[in-house]
Order: C-alpha cells, then sequence, then structure tokens
C-alpha cells in the first residue's frame, strides 16, 4: 500500500537506501546513518509524513554493526505509514537527532539513550527519562544482566536471592 | 502518654489503653500510596460497592502527619523507594502499614532491575495482602486484621 | 491615589520552585512535576516520569510468547483487553495464521475490547471530576464500572487484568447467560451517564475550569506525535478504527465524536460521547456472534483437550511440548497498531525464531501527550494543571512500562 513511499525514497537516494522489504503489510527502508536527516526532512517535507509514531532502540547483539535505531512514520493526508531503519556501530554509537524535524522525538530520544547508550548528536537535553540518575549500565542491551539490582536506598534485610 | 507510664501497669491504663484504642480502629486515616493496577481496586473499596467507609476508615488523608495508616498500593520501584520512605518517616506514631496486592508485597512477577522486592525491605510491614490485584473483599478483611491489631496496641510498650 | 500595579514595582519577588511529587492525589500516583511559580502562574515545568518503570521489555525478553500476555495486561491498566488483543494480533501476524482465527474468537475480542473502552473512559473521567471538585461523578461513574466488570469478571474469571486472549484465539468462552448480563449493564448504566451529563455538561463551575483551558493547536498535537481522544478533541478526524479496520469494525455502524478548540471540556465531552458510540457497537455487535470454536484448532499453538492428554500418547506429548516450551514464531519484525482508549497503541515486535520474544516494544499513547505537558500549561494558573493533566489519562503503567 506504501510501495510508493519506497519507490520515490530508491529513486531519490540510491546510495542511501541499504535494502527495503515489505513483509507483513510494513514497508520497511534501511539507510545509512550519515543521510538520516536528509532523509527525513524529505519524507517530512515532499511526502507528506506529518507525524512520528515511534522511535526505539534494538540490540542485536551477536551481529555488527550491533545497534538499530527504529522509526515508524505515519503520513495523514496520503495514507502512508513506513519503518526506516538505521544501524549503529557499537564503539561509535552516535546518530543525528531528528527533534528539528519533529519535536515528538525529543522523549523517544531520551528514552533510548537511557536505555542502550545511543547518543543522538543535536539533541537540546540528553539526559534519562524514566531511570534515576545514579543508576549505572545500559538495562536494555543484551549483557545487562535480567536481575541484577540497584537499589537507591540501603535495605533493611539483605535480598535472600 | 505521661499519665500511663505514672499510673503504671494496672487496670486504670487497660481501660484507657481500651478507649483510646477503640476510638483510634473506628476512625483511621489511611494514606494510599497507589501507584499502579492496584489502585483500580482500591478505587472499588473506597466506593459505594465494597464500602470501606463503613469501617470508618473514610478520610483518606493525603498527608503523612496526619494518617495513621499507610496504604502501599502497587508496585513499588527503586526509583520511587527514597520517597517511600520519607513519607514513612514523616508519619507520626503509632502507625501501620499495609502492604496491598503481590507486587508491594514481595515485587510480585517482577524480578528485574527496576523493582524493589517487597516493601518490608524498607519499612516495616503489619499486614501483607496478596493477589493480583486483590478482591476488594480480601481489603475489608485486612481491614478487620488491622482493627484487631490496633486494638491490641499496648502504649507502654509500644507496639 | 496610589493603584495597586505602583505598589507591586518595588516588590522584589522571586520564583518558587517547587515539586508536585510522584505521591500526590493528582497525579494519580505516579509523575513527578518540577515547577517554577510566579505567584500562581507557571512559568516552567519539567515533566519526570519513572517512577513506576517496571522492566516490561526486559521482562518480556525473558519469558515465552505465552506468558507475555500477563505482563501485557499491567500496560493500560484499566482497559487490559485491548493490550492483550494487540499483542496476540502483532504475534498472529507474524505466525500468518490471521485468516485462521475462528470467528468467534474475534467478535468476542472486539465486544470485549468496547467493553474495556467503556471501563478505560469511565475511570480517566472519573479521576478528572473528581479532581475538579464534584465528587459525586466520581462515585456515580464508579458504581458503573462495577457493573461492567461484573460481565467481565463472568466471561473472563478476573476483575481487572484478564490475560484473557491466546496466540491463536482466547482462552475460554463466555459462558451462557453474558449476552443478557451485559445488555443489562448497557441498559443501566445510560440513565446514570445521563444524570452525569446533566450535572457538569452546563455547570458553570466545570465550564470555568475547562473551557478554553489547556488548549493544543492541530499542528503542534501532529509534530508530537498525539492520537486518540487528545487529537479528536481538536477537531482532526483519526481513529484506527475508521482509518485502518480490524477485527470486525468495518461492518458496525458508529461515529467518530470530534471536539472543536482542544480544551479541557472538548476531552471530556470526546469522551463521554464514545462512550454512547461504544455501547452502540455492543448492541449492533451481539446479536451477530457467531456460534463455533474459540481457539485456532493447530497442534502446534493451542493446547488439545483434556480427554485427548489423557487418553493418547499424542496428546501428552503434545500437551507437554506446549506447556514447557511454547510457540516457535518464525523470524521477523511487526508494527501491529489498535485503537485504544488513549490513542493509538501499537507492538513492535522482532522475533529471531525462538520461544522468546527478541524485542518487544510499546508504543505507548500518553507518552507524546505527557510530553507536550510543558507547553500547554506554560502561562496557566497552578490550578488548571489538575483538570488539563485529568484530561490525559496518563496510565503509569503505559506511560513508563
Amino acid at each position: 500500500m506504501s510501495q510508493v513511499v519506497l519507490d520515490k525514497l530508491k529513486d531519490r537516494f540510491q546510495e542511501a537506501v541499504l535494502e527495503t522489504h515489505n513483509r507483513f503489510g510494513n514497508e520497511t527502508a534501511l539507510i545509512k546513518r550519515e543521510s538520516l536527516l536528509e532523509v527525513m526532512r524529505f519524507l517530512k517535507d515532499e511526502l507528506g509524513f506529518e507525524m512520528m509514531m515511534d522511535l526505539c532502540g534494538v540490540d542485536h547483539l551477536p551481529e555488527t554493526p550491533r545497534f538499530e535505531v527504529v522509526y515508524h512514520l505515519k503520513s495523514f493526508s496520503r495514507g502512508y505509514r513506513v519503518r526506516i531503519k538505521v544501524r549503529i556501530p557499537e564503539e561509535d554509537a552516535m546518530v543525528d537527532s531528528v527533534t528539528p524535524v519533529w519535536k515528538g522525538a525529543n522523549w523517544y530520544e531520551r528514552e533510548c539513550f537511557e536505555f542502550y547508550g545511543i547518543r543522538f548528536k543535536g539533541h537540546p537535553d540528553l539526559r534519562t527519562l524514566l531511570l534515576y540518575p545514579e543508576f549505572e549500565g545500559y538495562p536494555l542491551r543484551k549483557d545487562y544482566p535480567h536481575k541484577q539490582r540497584q537499589p537507591r536506598i540501603p535495605l533493611l534485610n539483605p535480598e535472600t536471592r | 502518654m505521661g499519665l500511663e507510664a505514672a499510673l503504671g501497669d494496672n487496670w486504670i491504663t487497660t481501660k484507657i489503653e481500651f478507649f483510646i484504642n477503640w476510638a483510634r480502629k473506628y476512625s483511621l486515616f489511611q494514606y494510599p500510596f497507589v501507584t499502579a493496577c492496584c489502585g483500580m481496586e482500591y478505587m472499588s473499596v473506597m466506593c459505594s460497592h465494597y464500602d470501606l467507609a463503613r469501617f470508618g476508615a473514610e478520610f483518606t488523608r493525603f498527608t503523612p502527619r496526619q494518617s495513621d495508616l499507610l496504604l502501599v498500593v502497587g508496585t513499588i520501584n527503586h526509583k520511587v523507594a527514597p520517597m517511600l520512605r520519607k513519607v514513612y518517616e514523616q508519619m507520626t506514631e503509632p502507625k501501620w502499614v499495609v502492604s496491598f496486592g503481590a507486587c508491594a508485597s514481595t515485587g510480585g512477577f517482577y524480578d528485574n532491575y527496576a523493582v524493589l522486592q517487597g516493601i518490608d525491605k524498607i519499612i516495616p510491614v503489619d499486614i501483607y495482602i496478596p493477589g493480583c490485584p486483590p478482591r476488594p473483599e480480601m481489603v475489608l478483611d485486612a481491614f478487620l486484621k488491622i482493627q484487631d491489631k490496633v486494638q491490641k496496641y499496648r502504649v507502654l510498650e509500644g507496639k | 491615589m496610589i493603584k495597586l500595579s505602583d505598589t507591586t514595582k518595588d516588590l522584589h519577588t522571586r520564583y518558587l520552585s517547587i515539586m508536585f511529587g510522584p505521591s500526590h492525589p493528582a497525579m494519580h500516583g505516579t509523575i513527578k512535576m518540577d515547577v517554577v511559580l510566579d505567584g500562581e502562574t507557571l512559568v516552567e515545568i519539567d515533566v519526570d516520569p519513572g517512577y513506576l518503570h517496571r522492566g516490561f521489555e526486559k521482562e518480556c525478553e525473558d519469558h515465552r510468547w505465552n506468558q507475555c500476555v500477563t505482563y501485557t495486561d499491567r500496560l493500560n491498566y484499566v482497559s487490559s483487553i485491548i493490550n492483550n488483543v494487540c499483542y496476540s494480533m502483532a504475534v498472529e501476524k507474524l505466525l500468518g495464521i490471521e485468516k485462521q482465527i475462528p470467528e468467534r474468537a474475534l467478535w468476542l475480542r472486539m465486544i470485549l475490547s468496547e467493553v474495556s473502552r467503556i471501563t478505560d473512559h469511565l475511570t480517566c473521567l472519573a479521576a478528572m471530576c473528581m479532581e475538579v471538585g464534584g465528587f459525586t461523578a466520581f462515585l456515580y461513574f464508579v458504581k458503573i464500572r462495577e457493573w461492567f466488570y461484573e460481565v467481565l469478571e463472568n466471561i473472563t474469571g478476573a476483575r481487572v487484568t484478564y490475560s484473557w486472549t491466546r496466540i491463536g484465539g482466547v482462552r475460554w468462552d463466555a459462558p451462557e447467560g453474558f449476552e443478557e448480563q451485559l445488555k443489562e449493564a448497557v441498559r443501566k448504566a445510560r440513565p446514570v451517564l445521563k444524570e452525569i451529563h446533566g450535572l457538569f455538561d452546563k455547570n458553570r463551575i466545570f465550564l470555568e475550569r475547562t473551557v478554553k483551558v489547556g488548549l493544543i493547536s492541530q499542528e503542534n498535537a501532529i509534530a508530537y506525535g498525539i492520537t486518540g481522544p487528545f487529537l479528536r478533541s481538536t477537531g482532526f478526524n483519526y481513529d484506527v478504527r475508521k482509518a485502518h479496520p480490524y477485527l470486525f469494525y468495518n461492518d458496525m455502524d458508529f461515529e467518530v465524536p470530534l471536539g472543536v478548540n482542544g480544551d479541557n471540556y472538548d476531552r471530556y465531552y470526546v469522551r463521554m460521547l464514545e462512550m454512547e458510540q461504544s455501547m452502540r457497537i455492543i448492541e449492533q455487535a451481539l446479536p451477530k456472534l457467531p456460534k463455533g470454536p474459540v481457539m485456532i484448532d493447530d497442534p502446534r499453538l493451542a493446547l488439545p483437550e483434556k480427554e485427548k492428554v489423557y487418553t493418547t500418547i499424542e496428546g501428552v506429548i503434545n500437551h507437554l511440548k506446549l506447556i514447557f516450551e511454547d510457540i516457535y514464531v518464525p523470524a521477523g519484525e511487526v508494527y501491529s497498531f489498535v485503537e485504544s482508549p488513549n490513542g493509538e497503541l501499537g507492538f513492535y515486535i522482532i522475533s529471531k525464531g525462538s520461544n522468546k520474544p527478541w524485542k518487544m516494544r510499546v508504543h505507548p499513547p500518553c507518552f507524546p501527550i505527557m510530553q507536550s505537558l510543558p507547553e500547554i500549561l506554560k502561562g496557566l494558573m497552578i490550578a488548571d494543571i489538575i483538570p488539563t493533566f485529568g484530561g490525559v489519562n496518563m496510565i503509569g503503567g503505559e506511560m513508563d512500562r
């Protein structure tokens, strides 16, 4: 249904679009991280994607590049939905922030930063959102143990497990 | 308090304690520290179907200085634990704590980096109500048990 | 004659910075706002969420597919069925079995979703009206909610968190007589809602506190990523049930109420009208409910019947495999969305072919609304936070996950 979006993206940015697919009815495009901001501006201004629905990070641990940032976009005027993915290596976990394009990306990027450690260049106020400032580590990474405890105040009786 | 200490432990103090505790248990002022889904059952308990007001515990005083029953309703995670400890310390004696729901009692089925595994790790608890969320009838039963506990409170021993 | 404005020129005032703390009755328990005040006017607000962060994503990565349903319940805990339905729809898309789910299961999912929508709006408006000062409305709304909770308890077995859907259908069939009970609840609810309309719609105090308070424009709402009644109160028509119909919403005849100004009164009124539309959908859907099974007939997904488990060896092995190892979902990623009472609830699930999800992301509808609150509330008075925040319907479980 939104295949036309992928075709226009491929026409305009041949070297930036690495692969596209259309499985389960979701049109998806994997693009290079250097051209992210340009692609997003194109999608918003010329293809009419007024709303950024969601932004999240993914950790594909054994594979490299390790991290991935996934954007879901929605166009009301033309009825398109598309998913844009960007792969980021672990050593240089930085990507451009899309807050100049959509105001609403602000909190999503803060959340992605505190859970995965991915920094967003150009973000106005990158600090923790859901976790407390003394928290150490990035919980949603696959190498953070599931049951690790980080109490904030001293406990009365020590944990038995 | 000074009067009781002066009179010592005889039948006058027990009668005074009986009346004071009788007055206390039928007018418990609660502080509901509501966070999560158990709050929905708490709302049901306070309203007309499963009326909690008939036990005298009608007023929810949203300030710890004026309340004597701390109801911890819902999951407590490490971010909010210092606030809970502060609220408990600001309450005046005598005070009782009820842990409402599985998450407040033991952490529930959230066993990870974020959730405190039970509020008895930071404050002493009197009654634990299991359930996810507990039925309103269980809450009323817990209230009757708290009232029994209040009746047995001995001023000279402080518990 | 000294005018009052002359005397204030020499006053050295300072801004007061207070913490509208996490344990506050108006904050519904779980949000902190750092507020800078100039007298009673709000100068700057910083919303600080995360006081109910329970590690939903990390837990789901460690549990099997059918076990994750219980965690999805606790996301938006006032309308739990809708979370279950969205999650099951997403995984069923990954498996490719959407066309094979029995019809009765889909109709039941739709009917109970609408009942959940009603309970959500009831809870939201109960809190909003009570905090503005009308305690009676709280008692009336919760009274109606109890009737619907009894219906849900009759069908699913629980009052608040149901965990009722499974991948491939629903847990068990609705018992006989639930249709009359549901119709009775709807029939009793309508006059009470009419009473509440009479209490609030033209009430001078309510109008002064909510009309033209908490305004947001359409462009701002779309830039922030807001959907649901908050967006519809500005006049923008976007409802997932009409734009991307799922289940059987195509065959139902209902309207989408829209607001005019984008203020608190519009949000209250849009929610009241949506409840009426949900009741219309329930009344249209109940006669069309077909008979039949409620779970897909596939041994890789559904538990076999108890007679087979106790008498045949294939039944035993099937049961054992599903209980110990659960289902295996082929590799892929999907984003599936439904209309929850707060907006568009989306699940983005990545599977790598094992029996546990690799990534389970929830798009919470109240997250962007909370993000826009500092801009909405700037310049208003501190008492205006209360109805505005009530109209947001922030559910901590969904916001912080």
